[in-house]
């Protein structure tokens, strides 16, 4: 089927070179580990589990034009939730993790016994974030509240959160997180082999995530999703209920959150709350802001763009990073607001108003 | 102590703690209602205060010095404040999520600003003697209960600037404006009324008071980059749940946040309370999603 679909899109010339540059992109991706070195390869493997998490931004912000300022917290939960199995994985049965034995715990917590198990584990990373993102969604969307107000109570989301990952030092590692990580599924996850496993599970799961909203977007869901964005009191004159599909939306970006933060833990080897709480959680906005919310490869190349960088910036000078982010928000929101997607659109549209012009100029050529 | 008086304690702190918040929530209140924006910055115009509280002690000497900061900081914050809305705010004055992302950027801007100017540690201002007092009462029922004079001091500030926001609104012909761009902005420009202006004005305004309340922080606790942070997000909370720009909405709402942080640190420590009034506030949305005053309007999008 989808070859069909390749060879069809290849014989339309409009959606030839779009086609083609991804195809491309997907080819790199797939060479990567033996163009980059091993240092490059694990940090494109974290940028891609961002990206997941930027897909679910680009959903919710770009076409369902609700803002989350707390995808941390389901970046979160799913990091923190595969952390518990890699920590009690890693040790012999009975033995508690390190950071519990020296808050002087005696018996593994309620919380972390599920996780003992690898197939709960791997549920709970994405079926949690979901449940949760649905809950609170739901309650504040039924109520009509939306706009600044939803993005300011998901930033109170975010910030309980971290705080009190911070404070539940015995449950959770409290500043420092959950590290040291040895075995997933029986693999060492230390080895260089794993490492490669894990950057083209990352890779796949970032193609797969793009495909699926993609045809989300095309479906009756995505059309009333963006007519809701658009539009909301004129979607409910025409008789649909906005409510569902805001929700739906959300848990979607939530569980995208929630893989991408599963991903991510593997891929740096640690979880903390310095990485899901206010700040992180806004930044994953820029990242979207930068590449384009009105177009979902913008959301994977914005991520990608500003990661590395970030990485360059923050290793070179570190205090300009914080004034580069700071200014970037306020630049691209402000004279870019359609982000580089945007840009290539416009050359798009320049295109499109030359081949008008030349199409007015001809007859008059012709006479 | 007795368990009243550790009781009536929590309930003061909580009032104090409330006054707290609605110096920081009463600007962006202001300035909500007026172009419903949320300036993400704004818990940096406390910080601002703050240091401009700290350098302002340092050059005058004597025990009056804070007096002096206060008009300091006022001016300072709501210049800085009229800037920010000249520069970014109003030209994105439809797109009010986006100004919420600018105005976050400004915030890091500031924030690492302040880092590099005065240290990432913080710099501490020192009370004067008149305020490093605590009212204690010895004998009877009471007995243990201890009323710091700065909470004090945060108090009398807070009813002085509510009383003169309140007059200024009702008494003067600049609030007769603001009340009218607030009301219906196409016909008070009709009228003459320079609305822009207005949003100006308004908008330094409520930099300036959170100006202010950066000076009474200071007198709380070190004053750091990120001494904002913390006051802010339930600052946006209040806002919320006040209800669109109303001010009486506004102090009610502060207060029952206050509160409800101050009487759940009884029994949970500060992590859960935030929780809980995160909890609270969805579900007080769940009863009155518009907010504690909601202003009535045949309008269907606001």
């Amino acid at each position: 089927m989808i070859i069909e679909t390749i060879r069809t899109r290849l014989a339309d010339p409009g959606a030839r070179t779009p086609l083609l540059i991804g195809l491309a992109v997907v080819a790199f991706g797939l060479a990567a580990p033996s163009l980059v070195s091993s240092y490059s390869l694990t940090l494109l493997a974290r940028f891609l589990a961002y990206s997941i998490l930027a897909l679910g931004i680009g959903l919710i912000w770009g076409q369902g034009g609700v803002l989350s300022l707390g995808q941390g917290v389901f970046f979160g939960l799913g990091g923190y939730m595969l952390a518990m199995h890699l920590k009690l994985a890693g040790h012999a049965a009975n033995d508690l993790p390190d950071f519990m034995v020296w808050s002087g715990i005696a018996t593994l917590p309620l919380a972390w016994v599920p996780f003992r198990s690898a197939l709960v584990s791997v549920i709970a990373v994405i079926a949690v974030p979901g449940l949760v993102a649905a809950a609170f969604s739901w309650l504040v969307f039924r109520r009509r509240v939306g706009g600044v107000y939803f993005a300011l109570i998901t930033q109170a989301l975010a910030l309980a959160f971290s705080t009190l990952l911070v404070s539940q030092q015995s449950l959770t590692g409290g500043f420092n997180g959950l590290t040291n990580f040895s075995r997933l599924f029986g693999f060492s996850t230390n080895s260089n082999g794993f490492g490669v496993g894990l950057y083209y599970v990352t890779l796949g799961s970032t193609i797969a995530s793009y495909l699926l909203l993609r045809w989300l977007m095309a479906s009756r869901f995505g059309a009333v999703l963006r007519a809701t964005r658009d539009g909301e009191n004129r979607v409910r004159f025409l008789g649909y209920d906005p409510t569902p599909y805001k929700v739906l939306a959300f848990t979607i970006a939530g569980m995208l959150a929630g893989l991408a933060g599963a991903l991510f833990t593997l891929a740096a080897g640690v979880i903390s709350p310095a990485m899901v709480g206010v700040i992180p959680s806004i930044e994953m906005v820029v990242w979207v802001a930068v590449g384009g919310r009105g177009a979902l490869w913008g959301a994977v190349a914005g991520t990608l763009l500003v990661n590395f960088a970030k990485d360059e910036i923050s290793s070179a000078l570190p205090s300009a990073w914080l004034y580069a982010l700071g200014l970037m928000f306020v630049l691209v929101v402000t004279f870019l607001p359609e982000g580089i997607a945007g840009l290539v659109q416009l050359r798009g549209l320049a295109t499109g108003w030359r081949r008008l012009g030349l199409a007015l100029l001809r007859p008059r050529n012709a006479e | 102590m007795t368990e009243t008086a550790f009781f009536l304690g929590q309930i003061f702190n909580g009032i104090s703690v409330a006054s707290l918040f609605v110096l920081a929530a009463l600007g962006l209140a202001l300035s909500f209602g007026l172009m419903r924006v949320i300036n993400m910055a704004h818990g940096e115009m406390l910080m601002l205060g703050g240091y401009l509280a700290y350098l302002t002690l340092h050059v005058v000497p004597g025990p009056l010095a804070i007096l002096v900061a206060m008009p300091v900081a006022f001016l300072g914050a709501a210049l800085i404040g009229a800037l920010l809305e000249w520069s970014v705010i109003h030209r994105l004055s439809s797109r009010p999520l986006d100004t919420l992302l600018a105005t976050w950027g400004v915030s890091l801007i500031l924030q690492q600003g302040a880092r590099s100017l005065f240290g990432a540690i913080g710099v501490e201002v020192v009370a004067p003697r008149w305020l490093d007092k605590a009212i204690r009462i010895q004998h009877g029922p009471l007995a243990g209960l201890a009323v710091p004079e700065a909470r004090l001091f945060i108090l009398a500030l807070t009813a002085a600037v509510l009383g003169g926001i309140a007059l200024l609104l009702t008494k003067t012909r600049l609030g007769l404006y603001v009340r009218a761009v607030n009301q219906d902005r196409p016909v008070a420009s009709a009228t003459g009324i320079d609305a822009r202006r207005i949003d100006l004005m308004v908008f330094a305004l409520g930099t300036g008071i959170a100006g202010m309340a950066g000076v009474v922080l200071a007198l709380l606790g070190p004053v750091t980059p990120t001494v904002g942070q913390s006051y802010i997000v339930p600052a946006f909370l209040v806002v919320i749940l006040g209800g669109l720009g109303s001010l009486t909405g506004t102090t009610i709402a502060a207060f029952m946040v206050g509160m409800i942080s101050a009487l759940a640190q009884i029994f949970v420590d500060v992590s859960v309370a935030q929780v809980l009034i995160l909890v609270f506030v969805i579900l007080f949305l769940q009863v009155r999603p518009q907010g504690v005053i909601a202003i009535r309007s045949r309008a269907l999008e606001s």
